[in-house]
């Protein structure tokens, strides 16, 4: 187990890595997101259509103004028309209200194909994440699946509204704004769109920098925030070795650095704005000079002035967010990337064309000269060539030091991986070209690590069978020991456990385990080193009572402990990948070999003892 | 129970029906997410972390309104320039002039926004770590009690979240004031412009206050709920992330994906609710926009064709409406993240004010060389709960130098003895001496030197192997601490791992195995090199190999130390110069192996049983004596 934990800890940053700085898988992702926003055609249609007559009513509004100036002083002030200047306020308030329809519609339905998109994006990752097999998983930090999952999905999620429909908004504006003003007048046209430029070009950098730095200084404070989580889990140690002086310099440290930096980001942020807000305000001092000129020449009216002047607020903030719009994309394509690179991550344990289901008859297991290695980084076999056979009834012990690939090979029979060589089959069938749904129902395995749902302990009980009734859960739980203690719980089997719930003692975990695979009623029973945290009487109590479950099934025990496996009726050792030693416990003893030996240091543990097996 | 585990419990919900037990993720239950507006206590509190920056506190504010009238200055040099810059036979340096105090305003403006932004933005973070450095170095003094009583990740949450919604708040104070001025100000130059005109286009303020209120309760609820069935649905991938090997050995891949489904569909429509509630103010604002404009088109245009007011004041006050909404968007938000910050800031409130009631005492002298490497315990009687001691009038001593076993079965005290001498907690009665001192006259940090202590469950940080086997013996050198783990036998695997002792381990040490991090363990305490030596020993059922390093190990760890281990390997106790038996919290037996053996007691029969760890036996015997006993 532990090889196999240093190689997945040398891998699984590549899963981070390679998304982020390909280019073109970048591009990729953001065509790819684009067509699946439009899987939605009716909400995208209509966020895209709503977008015109909202930017017109926008557009609308300072030409109504500039011509309401106008017609002001135009009037006779003897007799001033009433009904004229009534009309341009009535459709000055009809156009108002038109334009935050439209936006309402725009925004609405931009959103709406983001939240559905989310929702079956959310739905694909899930069933992804939960089919592929064991070897991604080790290689993938659960982290990085869950960044994938709620971080990623985000960026995603906000594509079609943040940079899709604004680039077409933006666009609409600014061309339709500029053609307007330039034919009006085409120099105090350019004034007043002389900030965009720059205004545009300042907010990308500044969204950008924003980005990357954002992603920086998250890094800087999870770690501030690890060292606080640490420190808290671990305040006996700390308070052991008096340390506390020790942990807030390593506090410091860490929180001094994450200040400044976040320090340098308001920096950039506010330099930024305050430069666009000037830029704004001079390109409109412009306006005003030459415009305020061509006024007092009679060439332009006030009004259309106003209009100007008008135009320039509303231009004003979609221009300044126009970095938002940047961001979307940049957003959009490394979140993209890394959330396509796991939906496209092939699922290598699958069932093949027309499998069929496992066919029990005798439930004999069978093992064919069986060899596996884990893929990375070329990596050794860490079993190799293990051949035997176990029929209904039997129980098998398994024994070895740490490394000799008693787990890996226990992984291999409900096919949690697929053997590299050989061939692993039941009754006669090769697990491999059976339905993998089948294999794992017949295939039941406590595993080393115990998982705890948070739900109650009855919902944990019968996770594998959700419709048992409660007779057969306290049976299974009494079978685990566990009844008596769950008995004892405030709200006994309704309890909730997990992560949010009571924390339960290893022992209990592993009580809770073996209950849960006990409900299986399986053709092969596999306990991997599951009672390894519960105490030597506890444990002789759940042997005594899998007596009847181990009637049934094949029975295959890895255990430290002699005691747990001297009953077996064949027990392998195990060593570098190999079956070394095989027979019963008798026969291992008179072999006088490496078993024995292990007998002997764990019947007798005097301090000479351990001298002489240390030097052997 | 009966011994072939068939005994059937009576259930009263048994009814034979099936009913499906199956959920994915969890309703958490949320934390109280707005208290009231104004919490006096709170703000007090709050006040003594921004006190240290009063003096940047104020130039913000000063910032603030000199910003806020530049804005205000704006439409109105507008005004100017339409009425009597560009009037027909005006002298041209007018409009040039006017044009050359706009420019003027807007430096001032310029410099104004990046003064005031600049300084909220920092205070507001040096705030929020400085709330947060003082709680973190409360929490490293306060009781022991309450940190067992506190789930990590609650108090993780009053360092991030908590600490956020404070600094939100601080900065959106003083961009609060901003916001009034402005508002106060667009009133009072609109009134002065033409107070009539004014009062008209004002009337669709009180409307825009009251839907304003009544849509931010129901907006807040709506927000709210999609918030919950987002977390609660991320709760859910979290689950089968980390569960993903269960989930695959049990087949419940199918199921979960539909029960998932079930979340996702609730998610989806509360996160539409929400965007539609969202957006449905956009219309109603500009709407009222609308009117208030066509209001100063006719009502303005009628004033200005009667020569009442000029065009450049109805031009200014078309600019002025579409001002004021923006601060009573921005002040109706405030009003929420005001809330948001009481409850938080009460939360944080709590936890500084968590008492540390073991404290130095004021004339606390330091354990040093001249003190002797003795344990005693005198009488001592200790509780979590005073009312139910654990621990009654237990007396017993270690020599300098002497190595002695703590023996018993689970709940005898034995955990709670060692936690006393370190004084995580302080004795109800009678006293706990180490070097000859009270432990309660002598300064935490010098009893933290003179005592090593190895814990049940190996506990490492992330960081290199060197920075761990260090920790806080800064004093060790980098031989020292390579001589400490080639002591304990952990050198070997540190050398083979691909940095060595410049590795990073995982959190908690993951890329490791149980029996290298107790090794690590022992390597610290070695490193720590102190007089006194307690250690618990681990009860996990490690393999037989890795079992003999650390029985090794241990010798080396006692070597020329005062030793106190809580025994529960038969080697270790036999190693020992005297045990002392524990039973439910009072000392029942004590001498060497040979005295108790012939005393015929509790220790004798846990020997004879003869089990490979001694606390097994004890949970055997206590069911024996209990058949017994009925």
């Amino acid at each position: 187990m532990t090889r196999h934990q240093e190689a997945a800890a040398d891998t699984r940053m590549e899963f981070r890595r390679t998304a982020a700085v390909d280019r073109q898988a970048g591009l990729g992702a953001i065509a790819r997101i684009t067509r699946m926003c439009f899987r939605y055609p009716w909400r995208a249609g209509l966020a895209m259509a709503a977008t015109l007559p909202a930017v017109c009513m926008q557009l609308a509004i300072p030409v109504i103004l500039g011509r309401a100036v106008d017609q002001t002083l135009a009037m006779d002030s003897d007799d001033p028309d009433l009904r004229a200047l009534t009309l341009i306020a009535l459709t000055l308030l009809v156009v108002s209200i038109l334009r935050g329809v439209f936006t309402l519609v725009q925004n609405y339905a931009a959103e709406s194909v983001g939240h559905a998109l989310a929702k079956d994006l959310r739905e694909a990752i899930y069933d992804k994440i939960q089919r592929l097999p064991f070897s991604f998983h080790d290689r993938t930090h659960s982290g990085d699946l869950i960044t994938v999952g709620m971080l990623d999905l985000e960026g995603v999620r906000m594509y079609f509204s943040t940079a899709l429909v604004r680039t077409l908004l933006l666009t609409l504006l600014i061309g339709i704004g500029a053609v307007m003003l330039l034919r009006t007048d085409a120099i105090l046209g350019l004034l007043a769109l002389s900030f965009v430029p720059f205004a545009a070009w300042r907010s990308s950098v500044m969204q950008l920098t924003l980005r990357r730095t954002w992603l920086i200084l998250q890094e800087k404070l999870g770690v501030l925030s690890q060292k606080m989580e640490e420190n808290l889990a671990g305040i006996r140690v700390v308070r052991a070795f008096a340390a506390q002086d020790h942990e807030m310099a390593r506090f410091d440290a860490s929180s001094r650095e994450a200040l400044e930096y976040s320090h340098q980001r308001i920096d950039v942020r506010v330099r930024s704005t305050s430069a666009m807000t000037l830029a704004f305000f001079a390109a409109m001092g412009l306006v005003l000079l030459y415009g305020g000129r061509q006024v007092a020449a009679g060439e332009i009216t006030v009004g259309t002035l106003a209009t100007f002047l008008t135009f320039m607020t509303i231009l004003q903030m979609p221009v300044r967010q126009l970095g938002l719009m940047v961001n979307g994309y940049a957003r959009a394509s490394t979140c993209g990337s890394r959330l396509f690179q796991l939906m496209d991550a092939p699922v290598e344990i699958a069932d093949v064309g027309g499998a069929r289901d496992l066919e029990i008859t005798e439930g004999t297991l069978r093992l064919d000269n069986v060899g596996f290695a884990y893929r990375e980084q070329g990596a050794g076999p860490v079993v190799s060539g293990i051949s035997f056979e176990a029929r209904r009834g039997e129980t098998i012990g398994i024994l070895g030091a740490p490394g000799a690939g008693k787990t890996s090979l226990m992984q291999l029979l409900p096919r949690f991986y697929d053997v590299t060589e050989g061939a692993i089959t039941i009754d006669g069938q090769d697990i491999r070209d059976v339905t993998l749904s089948s294999v794992r129902q017949a295939v039941a395995i406590v595993q080393q690590d115990s998982f705890l749902f948070t739900t109650s302990i009855e919902n944990n009980i019968a996770y594998a069978s959700p419709f048992a009734d409660d007779r057969r859960i306290r049976g299974v739980a009494d079978s685990a020991q566990l009844h008596d203690y769950v008995l004892g719980l405030p709200q006994q089997y309704s309890t909730v456990v997990g992560e949010r719930g009571v924390s339960l003692s290893g022992g209990q975990r592993q009580r809770l385990s073996i209950a849960r695979t006990l409900m299986a009623e399986p053709a092969v029973l596999i306990f991997d080193d599951s009672t390894a945290a519960i105490d030597a009487g506890t444990e002789s109590r759940i042997r005594a009572a899998l007596r009847d479950h181990g009637k049934g099934c094949v029975t295959l025990i890895v255990a430290h402990r002699l005691a747990s496996l001297k009953h077996a009726d064949r027990i392998l050792f195990m060593q570098d990948g190999r079956i070394v030693e095989h027979g019963t416990h008798a026969e291992l003893l008179a072999l006088g070999g490496r078993y024995k030996a292990l007998h002997d240091l764990q019947m007798n543990p005097e301090p000479d003892v351990l001298e002489q097996e240390a030097s052997r | 129970m009966s011994p072939n585990g068939q005994a059937e419990p009576r259930d009263p919900h048994a009814d034979g029906r099936p009913r499906m037990r199956a959920v994915v993720g969890s309703t958490r239950v949320e934390e109280e997410i707005f208290g009231r507006v104004f919490d006096g206590k709170v703000v007090r509190r709050l006040w003594t972390f921004v006190a240290p920056y009063k003096g940047r506190v104020r130039i913000a504010v000063g910032a603030v309104l000199v910003f806020t009238l530049s804005q205000l200055l704006i439409p109105l040099l507008i005004r100017y320039a339409i009425d009597y810059g560009m009037a027909p036979g005006a002298p041209g340096w007018l409009l040039a002039g006017i044009v050359a105090l706009f420019a003027l305003v807007i430096a001032v403006n310029y410099g104004a926004s990046l003064l005031q932004e600049r300084i909220t933005g920092q205070v507001a973070e040096n705030v929020l770590f400085d709330i947060r450095r003082k709680m973190f170095g409360h929490l490293q003094h306060v009781s022991l009690t309450f940190m067992d009583q506190t789930e990590v990740g609650r108090l993780m949450s009053r360092l991030q979240g908590d600490v956020n919604s404070m600094q939100e708040f601080l900065e959106t104070s003083v961009q609060s004031v901003g916001d009034i001025a402005l508002l106060i100000g667009i009133v009072a130059v609109m009134l002065w412009l033409d107070w009539q005109l004014a009062l008209l286009v004002l009337m669709v303020l009180p409307i825009l206050l009251v839907v304003r209120v009544l849509w931010l309760a129901r907006a807040r609820s709506a927000f709210m709920a999609a918030h919950e069935a987002n977390s609660v649905t991320n709760g859910a991938l979290s689950e089968a992330i980390h569960g993903v090997r269960a989930i695959q050995a049990t087949r419940r891949e199918g199921l979960n994906a539909e029960l998932y489904a079930e979340l996702t569909e609730r998610t989806w429509r509360s996160q539409l609710r929400a965007s539609r509630l969202a957006q449905v103010m956009i219309p109603i604002v500009d709407t009222l926009t609308g009117i208030a404009m066509a209001v100063v088109v006719v009502a303005g245009g009628l004033m200005v064709v009667s020569g009442r007011i000029e065009v450049g004041a109805m031009v200014a006050f078309l600019f002025y409406i579409q001002r004021f909404f923006d601060p009573i968007r921005s002040l109706t938000m405030q009003y929420s993240v005001m809330q948001r910050a009481m409850a938080s800031g009460h939360r944080l409130t709590e936890v500084l004010d968590v008492e540390v009631d073991v404290e130095d005492a004021p004339d606390a002298v330091a354990l040093g060389p001249q003190d002797d490497a003795s344990v005693e315990f005198r009488g001592v009687t200790f509780g979590y709960d005073p009312a139910h001691p654990v621990l009654k009038d237990v007396s017993f001593s270690v020599a300098s130098g002497e190595r002695v076993a703590l023996v018993g079965p689970t709940g005898s005290g034995k955990s709670s003895s060692i936690s006393l001498i370190h004084r995580f907690y302080d004795v109800q009665d009678g006293s706990v001496r180490v070097g000859g001192h009270d432990v309660r006259d002598v300064t935490q940090e010098s009893l933290g030197r003179h005592i090593a202590m190895v814990l049940q469950e190996p506990y490492l940080f992330t960081g290199t192997v060197m920075e761990n086997i260090r920790y806080s013996s800064h004093w060790a050198s980098d031989t020292d601490v390579t001589e400490a783990a080639k002591a304990v036998g952990a050198h070997d695997f540190v050398e083979a791992m691909p940095l060595g002792y410049d590795t990073l381990l995982d959190e908690r040490g993951s890329n490791l195995s149980l029996g290298q991090r107790q090794l690590l363990s022992f390597a610290r305490a070695l490193a720590a090199d102190a007089r006194i030596l307690v250690l618990d020993e681990a009860t996990a059922n490690i393999d037989s190999y890795t079992e003999l390093q650390i029985q090794k190990a241990l010798q080396k760890l006692l070597e020329g130390r005062t030793g106190l281990v809580i025994a529960h390997r038969l080697a270790t106790i036999r190693n020992a110069d005297r045990i002392v038996v524990l039973q439910q919290g009072v000392k029942i037996e004590e001498g060497d192996h040979d005295a108790l053996m012939a005393r015929q007691g509790l220790y004798s029969k846990l020997f004879t049983l003869n089990h490979a760890s001694f606390d097994d036996i004890a949970e055997d015997l206590d069911e024996e004596e209990r058949k017994v006993a009925t």
